[in-house]
C-alpha cells in the first residue's frame, strides 16, 4: 500500500485530472477559439487513459487488483472494464460534439473540459471502495453533468433540462447521502469491506434503511423505475450530443457502482436487496416500454428506451451471480454502442435549413433519400429491441441466461415477455422510416466525424459483432470475478 | 464430400449475394439474386446426391467454436435435408415470380429474399440450440420488410401482426432453452435429443416450445396472423411464407418437442388433436366463403398444417412420415397455388375471385397448371399431397378413430373449397372483358410452374425418393418416443388366419365327376 503502487493504480485518473486543469488554463487564456484544439487534446487524454487502463485490465500481473490510497480506492478488473467503457463513450461523444455546436452556435472549450472532469468523477466512482470516495466521484460527475445539460445557454429547453436535472439530481444525492450516513451509523465504517464485515452477522433495521436509501439514490442515477421521471425531460431538453453522453458514460458508471455496492458491500445480505432490484427491473422494463409507445419525439422515445434497457441490465443484477454480473457488463458494452449510435443518428437528422429534426413523423420514408442513415437507424432500433441476429440480442441473451441459471425463471419469463411490448415501439420507428411515404424533410449529413462514430456503432451492433463475443465475455468474466471474492 | 463445408457454403452464397444486391441496380440485382439461388440449388442437389442414406444420422457436420455461450455447429439428417431441398428449390422460383411484379427498391427486395434463404437453411442445418434460435427469430426481420415495403394496401397492419405475434410466441422458448442448457450442460441438439428431462419439467418446456411452434405452424386459434400476412405479402413473399416458413413450426415439433419431451408430448397429444380437429373443420369452412383467392389458400394452409400436427402426435412411423410428406407436398403445392394467383394478379391486379371466370377459355395452359395444383391440394392420388395425407391419416387412425373421422371430413371440405374456387375462376362464363383478354402463360411463368408440377407428380408417383432419406431418422424418432406412446383406440387385433382363403369356393357336397351322366 505504498505511494508508488497507489500512484500506479490510479494513474489514469490523476493524468486526466491534470490534463483537465491544464486544458482549463489553455481555455482561460486562449478563449473560445481554442475549443477545437481543447477537444482534440481532451480526446487524446482520454485515449491515453484508455490505453493505460486496458493494460491494467489485460496484464496478468494485475489480475488480482490492488488497493490504493490507504484503502479508499481499488484497482481491479471490474473497475478497469467499466472505466474503459466510460472513456470510450466519452471519446465517442466528444468526437461528434464540435460540429453540432458550431452549427447551432456557441461551442466553447468548457465543454470538453466538463466531459473530462465528468469522466474523472465516473472513474473515481467505479473504483471507489469507500463511501466517501464514491460520493466525491459521484458529485464530480453530477455537477459536470448539470452544467452540460444546460450548455446551450440560449435554448430554453436546455436550460430547463439543466435545472430539472440539478434539482432532482441533488435530491437523489441527498437520498444517497442519507443512506450512507445510516450505513455508517449502523456499521461503524465507511469502507466497503468494513460494511461488508459488519453486515456479515445480520442486518439491523437501520442498516436495512441504509441499504434501501443507497439503492434508491443509485436507482435515480441509472434512471430505473420508480426514479426515472427526470429522464425523458432531460434527454429531450439537453443538446443531443449531451444526451448521447448522458445515456452512455454516466449510465455505465452508475450501473457499475450499483453492482459493486450490491454485490461487494451488501454481498452478504443478498436477500435484503434482491427484491428491490427485481421490482426495479420489471417495473423499468414495463414502464419504459409502455411510456415509449405514445412518444412522438425521437429523443424522448430513446429516453424511454434507455429506461427499458436499464430494466434488462438489472435482471443480471437480480441474479446476484458472477454470470449475472458478467452479463451486465456485456450488456452495458453493447448498450453503449447502441445508445451512442442511436443518438448520433438522431443528431444527423437535419432538415434543409440545417435544423435538427426530432419528430418521428418527419422521418417518414427517409430510406429513399438517405438509405444508409435509414438502414443504420433501422438496425439500431431492432438491436435495441433485441431481435437476433443483431448484436443487441446477445446482451439480453447473457442476462436472461444468468437469471435462469440462478433459478429465477419467473423473473426471466416475465421480463422477456414484456420485451415484446418494447418491440412494438421500435417497430413503429422502423415502420415510419422504411414503409411510409417520404416526407422529404430529412436532408443528409455529410459530417465525417458523425458518420465515423455511427458506422463504428452500427458495425458493432450488426451480426459482425458476434465475433466479439469471445474476447468480450472473457474480459467481462474476469471483471465480474473481481466482485466475488471471499473475505 | 472430403470435408468441404458445403452447408456453410450454402449459407455464404446467398449472404454475399444479398449484401451485394443492396448496392446494385434493379436488373443487376435480379440477375445476381437468380444466379445466387441457382448456385444454391446446385449445391443443394450436390448435398442430396452425397447424402448417405442409411449412413450416420448426422452428416456434413461442421463445428467451430466461434462464439461465447454457444457453438457454430451445422449438420443435417434426412428430415433437415428434405426441408433444405424444399427451400433451395422454391427460392429461384420466388425470384422469378418477382421479376416484373416488383419494380420499386428491387435491390433491397432481392437482398431481403436472399437473407431469408440464409436464415431458412440455417434453421434446418443448425445443430446448436441457440444458433437455431437466432436463425429462427432472425427470419422476422426480412419477412417484416417484405410484407411492409412491398405488400398490399393493409401491409402495415399485417407486418406488425406478423412480427409481434411470432415474437411473442418465441421469447418464452428462449427461456425454456436456457433452462434446458443449464440442466443438460450442453446446447448441442443431437445430445439434447437423447437427454431425458424430468417429466415434471417437460410439461413446462413443452408448453414454452409449443407457444412458439404453434404460432409459426400456425395452429388454431393463433393462426390469425397468417391470412393477413399472406394477403398483404407480394406473391413471392406468400410462396416463401407458405412454402418454407410454415414448415419451421412442424420442423420444430419433430426436432425438439417430440424427441426431447416425449412424455409431455404424449400428455398433451389430446390438446394437439383437439386444436387440429377444430382447425381442419373451422378453417375449411372459412375458406369456403372467401372472396379473396389468397385468403382462401391461406386458410387451406392452416387446414393442411392441422393434418401435419395430428400426424406428428400420432407417435408412429406412418404419422410422422405422413406429416413430413404433407409438409413437403404442401410446401410445393401451396407455393404453386400462390404463384398461380400471382400470375393472374399481375395481369388484372385483383385477387377478387368474382372478377375472374372462364379463364380456361383464354388461358388454357394456365388453367391446366391451376387444375393440377388444385387437385394436388385436394390430395388426389398421383400427387404429392395424397401420399402425405394418406400416411398421416393412417397413422392417426392407429391412435384415434374419432380424430381420423374429423380430419377426413376436413379433406372432403378441402375438395369442396378448392373445386369451388377452380370452378369460379377457370370455368363458367367470361364475366369480365378485361379478364377474358388476359394472355396465357409467358415463358418465364412456364419456367416457374413446370418444375413445381414435375416435383408434385414425382412425389406423388414415386415418394420413395423422398421417404428414403428420412426413414432412418423417423424410425429413430419413433423408437425414442415409443416409451411414451399412447395406446390407440382402434385396437386392431391380429386374429388367427382362416384355414382357407376368403374367396375360396366351398367344397361341393357331391362329386360332380359324372357331369356328363345326365
Amino acid at each position: 500500500m505504498n505511494l508508488i503502487s497507489s500512484l500506479y493504480f490510479s494513474a489514469p485518473e490523476i493524468f486526466l485530472t491534470i490534463s483537465g486543469l491544464v486544458l482549463l488554463l489553455v481555455a482561460a487564456f486562449g478563449g473560445d477559439k481554442t475549443a477545437r484544439t481543447v477537444t482534440i487534446l481532451a480526446v487524446a487524454a482520454l485515449f491515453g487513459a484508455l490505453v493505460y487502463t486496458a493494460d491494467l485490465l489485460t496484464n496478468p500481473a494485475y489480475e488480482l487488483g490492488g488497493e490504493a490510497w490507504a484503502g479508499i480506492y481499488r484497482m481491479d478488473g471490474f473497475g478497469s472494464f467499466a472505466k474503459i467503457l466510460i472513456y470510450l463513450a466519452a471519446i465517442g461523444c466528444l468526437i461528434v460534439t464540435p460540429k453540432f455546436f458550431t452549427e447551432n452556435g456557441g461551442y466553447r472549450p468548457e465543454y470538453p473540459i466538463l466531459v473530462l472532469f465528468s469522466a474523472v468523477g465516473m472513474a473515481l466512482m467505479v473504483s471507489a471502495v469507500n463511501l466517501m470516495t464514491l460520493y466525491m466521484g459521484l458529485e464530480l460527475m453530477s455537477l459536470s453533468s448539470y452544467v452540460l445539460a444546460s450548455f446551450s445557454r440560449s435554448d430554453n429547453r436546455s436550460v430547463e433540462a439543466g435545472l430539472k436535472y440539478f434539482v432532482l439530481g441533488a435530491l437523489a444525492s441527498g437520498i444517497l447521502l442519507y443512506g450512507m450516513s445510516l450505513l455508517y451509523g449502523f456499521t461503524g465504517s465507511t469502507s466497503y469491506l468494513g460494511i461488508r464485515l459488519a453486515l456479515q452477522d445480520g442486518l439491523s433495521m437501520g442498516a436495512t434503511f441504509g441499504i434501501v436509501f443507497v439503492l434508491a439514490g443509485l436507482a435515480f442515477k441509472i434512471a430505473a423505475v420508480p426514479f426515472h421521471m427526470w429522464t425523458p425531460d432531460v434527454y429531450e431538453g439537453a443538446p443531443t450530443p449531451v444526451t448521447a453522453f448522458f445515456s452512455t458514460a454516466p449510465k455505465v458508471a452508475a450501473v457499475a457502482v450499483l453492482m459493486r455496492i450490491s454485490l461487494d458491500t451488501f454481498g452478504e445480505q443478498t436477500l435484503a436487496w434482491q427484491q428491490i432490484v427485481i421490482f426495479a427491473a420489471l417495473a423499468s422494463i414495463v414502464v419504459g416500454a409502455l411510456g415509449a409507445i405514445g412518444q412522438t419525439n425521437i429523443k424522448r422515445l430513446l429516453a424511454y428506451s434507455s429506461i427499458n434497457n436499464v430494466g434488462f441490465i438489472l435482471i443480471g443484477l437480480a441474479a446476484a451471480t458472477p454470470a449475472g454480473a458478467s452479463g451486465m457488463l456485456v450488456y452495458l458494452t453493447i448498450y453503449v454502442a447502441m445508445s451512442l449510435g442511436g443518438f448520433v443518428a438522431v443528431m444527423m437528422l437535419k432538415d434543409a435549413q440545417g435544423r435538427q429534426i426530432e419528430q418521428i413523423s418527419s422521418m417518414a420514408g427517409m430510406v429513399r433519400e438517405n438509405p444508409l442513415l435509414a438502414w443504420c437507424i433501422f438496425f439500431l432500433m431492432l438491436s435495441l429491441a433485441g431481435i437476433p441476429p443483431l448484436f443487441g440480442f446477445y446482451g439480453k441473451f447473457v442476462v436472461f441466461q444468468a437469471a435462469v441459471q440462478a433459478d429465477m425463471i419467473a423473473l426471466a419469463a416475465i421480463g422477456i415477455a414484456a420485451s415484446v411490448i418494447g418491440a412494438f415501439y421500435y417497430l413503429k420507428v422502423c415502420k415510419v422510416i422504411m414503409f411510409d411515404d417520404p416526407a422529404g424533410e430529412v436532408v443528409g449529413d455529410t459530417t465525417k466525424s458523425n458518420w465515423a462514430v455511427l458506422l463504428i456503432c452500427s458495425v458493432i451492433i450488426s451480426p459482425l459483432g458476434w465475433i466479439l463475443t469471445k474476447p468480450l465475455v472473457e474480459l467481462a468474466d474476469r471483471a465480474a470475478s473481481s466482485l466475488f471474492f471471499v473475505i | 464430400m472430403g470435408g468441404f463445408p458445403i452447408l456453410s457454403a450454402m449459407l455464404l452464397v446467398p449472404l454475399v449475394a444479398g449484401i451485394a444486391c443492396f448496392f446494385l441496380e434493379a436488373q443487376a440485382a435480379r440477375l445476381t439474386a437468380l444466379t445466387a439461388t441457382l448456385v444454391n440449388l446446385a449445391l443443394g442437389i450436390v448435398l442430396w446426391a452425397n447424402y448417405d442414406i442409411g449412413g450416420a444420422q448426422w452428416q456434413f457436420v461442421e463445428q467451430a467454436a466461434l462464439f461465447a455461450g454457444f457453438n457454430y455447429a451445422l449438420g443435417i439428417d434426412g428430415i433437415a435435408l428434405m426441408l433444405i431441398m424444399l427451400s433451395v428449390f422454391l427460392m429461384p422460383i420466388c425470384i422469378l415470380a418477382s421479376w416484373e411484379a416488383i419494380s420499386k427498391r428491387v435491390g433491397e427486395y432481392m437482398a431481403a429474399f436472399l437473407i431469408m434463404e440464409v436464415l431458412m437453411i440455417g434453421v434446418f442445418a443448425a445443430q446448436d440450440l441457440f444458433l437455431f434460435y437466432i436463425f429462427f427469430e432472425a427470419g422476422l426481420i426480412p419477412m417484416y420488410l417484405i410484407i411492409g415495403v412491398w405488400g398490399g394496401d393493409n401491409r402495415i397492419y399485417a407486418s406488425y401482426k406478423f412480427f409481434l405475434y411470432t415474437l411473442l410466441g418465441s421469447v418464452l422458448m428462449l427461456i425454456a432453452m436456457f433452462w434446458m442448457v443449464n440442466e443438460a450442460g450442453t446446447s448441442d441438439i443431437p445430445t439434447l435429443m437423447q437427454y431425458d428431462f424430468p417429466a415434471g419439467a417437460q410439461t413446462w418446456l413443452w408448453l414454452a416450445f409449443f407457444a412458439s411452434f404453434a404460432v409459426k405452424m400456425p395452429m388454431w386459434p393463433v393462426h390469425t396472423w397468417l391470412p393477413d400476412a399472406h394477403v398483404q405479402a407480394p406473391t413471392a413473399g406468400s410462396v416463401i411464407l407458405a412454402g418454407v416458413l410454415l414448415k419451421l413450426g412442424g420442423y420444430g415439433f419433430i426436432r425438439f418437442s417430440l424427441p426431447m419431451f416425449p412424455e409431455a408430448s404424449a400428455q398433451f397429444a389430446w390438446l394437439v388433436f383437439a386444436l387440429s380437429m377444430i382447425a381442419v373443420i373451422y378453417t375449411s369452412l372459412v375458406a369456403l366463403v372467401q372472396h379473396d383467392m389468397k385468403k382462401l389458400i391461406a386458410y387451406s394452409s392452416v387446414a393442411h398444417m392441422a393434418i401435419v400436427t395430428a400426424g406428428l402426435f400420432a407417435f408412429n412411423v406412418q404419422g410422422l412420415e405422413g406429416a413430413m410428406m404433407v409438409m413437403l407436398g404442401h410446401g410445393l403445392v401451396s407455393g404453386a397455388l400462390f404463384l398461380c394467383v400471382g400470375v393472374i394478379y399481375d395481369r388484372l391486379h385483383t385477387r377478387e375471385i368474382d372478377r375472374y371466370g372462364g379463364l380456361s377459355i383464354n388461358m388454357p395452359k394456365y388453367a391446366l397448371f391451376f387444375m393440377l395444383f388444385s387437385m394436388a391440394s385436394v390430395g388426389l392420388p398421383g400427387t404429392s399431397n395424397f401420399i402425405g395425407e394418406f400416411l398421416a391419416l393412417a397413422g392417426v387412425y392407429k391412435v384415434s378413430t374419432l380424430v381420423t373421422l374429423v380430419l377426413t371430413t376436413g379433406i372432403i371440405l378441402g375438395a369442396a373449397y378448392m373445386l369451388y374456387l377452380y370452378r369460379r375462376v377457370a370455368f363458367g362464363d367470361q364475366k369480365n372483358a378485361d379478364a377474358a383478354a388476359m394472355t396465357d402463360l409467358t415463358p418465364r411463368e412456364w419456367v416457374m410452374l413446370a418444375p413445381i408440377a414435375a416435383a408434385v407428380l414425382w412425389m406423388g408417383v414415386y415418394p420413395e425418393s423422398f421417404l428414403a432419406p428420412m426413414r432412418a431418422d423417423i424410425a429413430a424418432l419413433e423408437a425414442r418416443m415409443a416409451r411414451a406412446a399412447p395406446a390407440g383406440d382402434s385396437m386392431l387385433e391380429i386374429g388367427t388366419p382362416r384355414e382357407s382363403s376368403a374367396n375360396a369356393m366351398p367344397a361341393l357336397e357331391h362329386d360332380n365327376a359324372g357331369e356328363g351322366a345326365h
